[in-house]
């Protein structure tokens, strides 16, 4: 979907997320830790949550949010950005984005 | 001729209501005794069977009903015949001892009742302390019904018990072969084996939790001292570095530069989810607080709390995630040798705890 590779890069670290979902939250704190100040996008917020919710699944994703990409391509979910954090692939990965 | 207090009776578990209705037979004063008691005995006090006392009513009276008794006979012919008069006072005043036979071996029977309930409360509050998990059931629903029957948790414990018999036998076998010499295949085994066996256990918690995930996050599973460091439902990440470390004497460089990467991010991680999880219960909590206390007892959005009650089950697999991927990265740094080393460092630690929750248990039994 256009609307989510668009707003997919308008920050180096973005993160789709919704209000209410404390997981996408645990994400951020952990990337702001990081020395990074992601981009986050509540889509519940959105007008167009159920798109954004469908595009993101067909992206690969097994759940909608936490949804995070870096540099504009899809990292993954909470699992996948633990797992890179803990592999010290994840730190690489944000040093051009750093504050 | 009597026999009812001499004869066993089975136990039977019966709803708390259904003496009162046998009740009825001794009139309300006995009844009025019974309530103004203790109401706060569980459902499954024993209570007998009392099969045998209607038996012996059908004996008794001769008017061909099982059942009720008629200790005041109501008809009106007994004017007529003195002799019957005479015969139906002999059976009134049988009926009446016999009744108080019965009622005096039921009293017996109760008090028997509340001995073995008494008896069967402290080796509850026993059980509680050495660690078990014995669920609060009994006394949550007026029914009776011990919420806690959860089969999926029961299985479980079930499984549980027997993961940590195994991991004790490998725990067992790991010293054993690092005491002695072993070849790398046997070590290799040995160590994937053990990493796999926690990787098991992962997978039975992700269930449970879909079954009970206050009861995994409570960690009610565990013994008490294993209980005290708990860290979304199980052990922190950081916390089994810190136990593993002190093993490994001799790193390379690249080892030592690794862990400490990896005790960082970890340690991030953690943080991380920590305060997701505080803002969850933050917000359970304004959404539980919502609208006028005060008004009544009900959730004005009970939709919105059990979202983020749900949200718990993701919390408790991203916890074990991070155990799993901290125990893959610990080996992934580590040789062979020293992988097996802390396995079975990390392994005697938890066990220790277990033996603490023991020794803390039974502190106050003093040998006589």
């Amino acid at each position: 979907m256009d609307k989510v590779m668009r707003l997919a890069s308008e920050k180096g670290v973005v993160i789709f997320s919704k209000s209410s979902c404390c997981l996408s939250y645990a994400v951020q704190v952990l990337f702001q830790d990081l020395g990074v100040n992601p981009k986050i996008h509540e889509i519940d917020k959105d007008p167009e949550c159920r798109e954004i919710e469908k595009a993101l699944m067909r992206l690969g994703c097994s759940k909608p949010v936490p949804a995070v990409f870096i540099g504009g391509k899809l990292v993954g979910s909470t699992n996948e950005v633990m797992s890179m954090h803990l592999s010290s692939s994840l730190v690489p990965l944000v040093k051009p984005y750093l504050c | 001729m009597n026999s009812t207090s001499t004869h066993f009776v089975p136990p039977r578990r019966v709803g708390i209501y259904e003496p009162l209705h046998q009740m009825g037979m001794w009139g309300d004063s006995f009844k009025s005794n019974i309530t103004n008691g203790n109401m706060n005995t569980p459902s499954h006090i024993i209570i007998p069977n009392n099969q045998k006392l209607d038996n012996n009513l059908s004996e008794d009276t001769s008017h061909g009903t099982a059942g009720t008794p008629h200790m005041f006979d109501q008809e009106a012919s007994t004017s007529r015949n003195p002799d019957k008069i005479q015969r139906r006072l002999a059976q009134n005043r049988e009926a009446a001892r016999k009744s108080r036979l019965r009622k005096k071996a039921y009293v017996q029977q109760l008090e028997t009742s509340r001995l073995k309930l008494i008896q069967l409360e402290q080796e509850l509050d026993r059980a509680r302390q050495q660690g078990f998990y014995v669920g609060n059931g009994i006394d949550t629903n007026p029914l009776g019904f011990s919420e806690t029957m959860n089969p999926g948790i029961a299985a479980f414990e079930m499984e549980y018990g027997h993961w940590v018999e195994e991991q004790n036998r490998q725990i067992c076998e790991l010293r054993t072969v690092l005491h002695g010499h072993v070849n790398d295949i046997e070590l290799r085994m040995l160590v994937e084996n053990a990493m796999k066996h926690y990787f098991e256990l992962f997978k039975m918690k992700s269930t449970a939790a879909k079954a009970d995930v206050f009861f995994v996050m409570s960690g009610m599973w565990k013994t008490s001292a294993e209980r005290f460091f708990i860290w979304i439902g199980g052990f922190r990440p950081s916390d089994l570095l810190k136990v593993l470390l002190p093993h490994f004497d001799v790193l390379t460089d690249q080892q030592i530069l690794d862990v400490c990467s990896l005790r960082q991010s970890c340690q991030q991680a953690e943080d991380a989810l920590t305060q997701g999880m505080e803002k969850l219960q933050h917000t359970l909590a304004d959404c539980v607080a919502a609208g006028q206390l005060g008004e009544g007892s009900y959730i004005p959005q009970v939709n919105s709390a059990m979202e983020r009650l749900e949200a718990l089950v993701s919390f408790v697999n991203q916890a074990d995630h991070l155990r799993h991927e901290t125990l893959q990265q610990m080996y992934r740094i580590l040789t062979m040798r020293q992988a097996a080393r802390g396995l079975l460092a990390l392994g005697e630690y938890f066990q220790r705890l277990r033996a603490l929750s023991s020794s803390w248990a039974t502190r106050h039994r003093e040998p006589t």
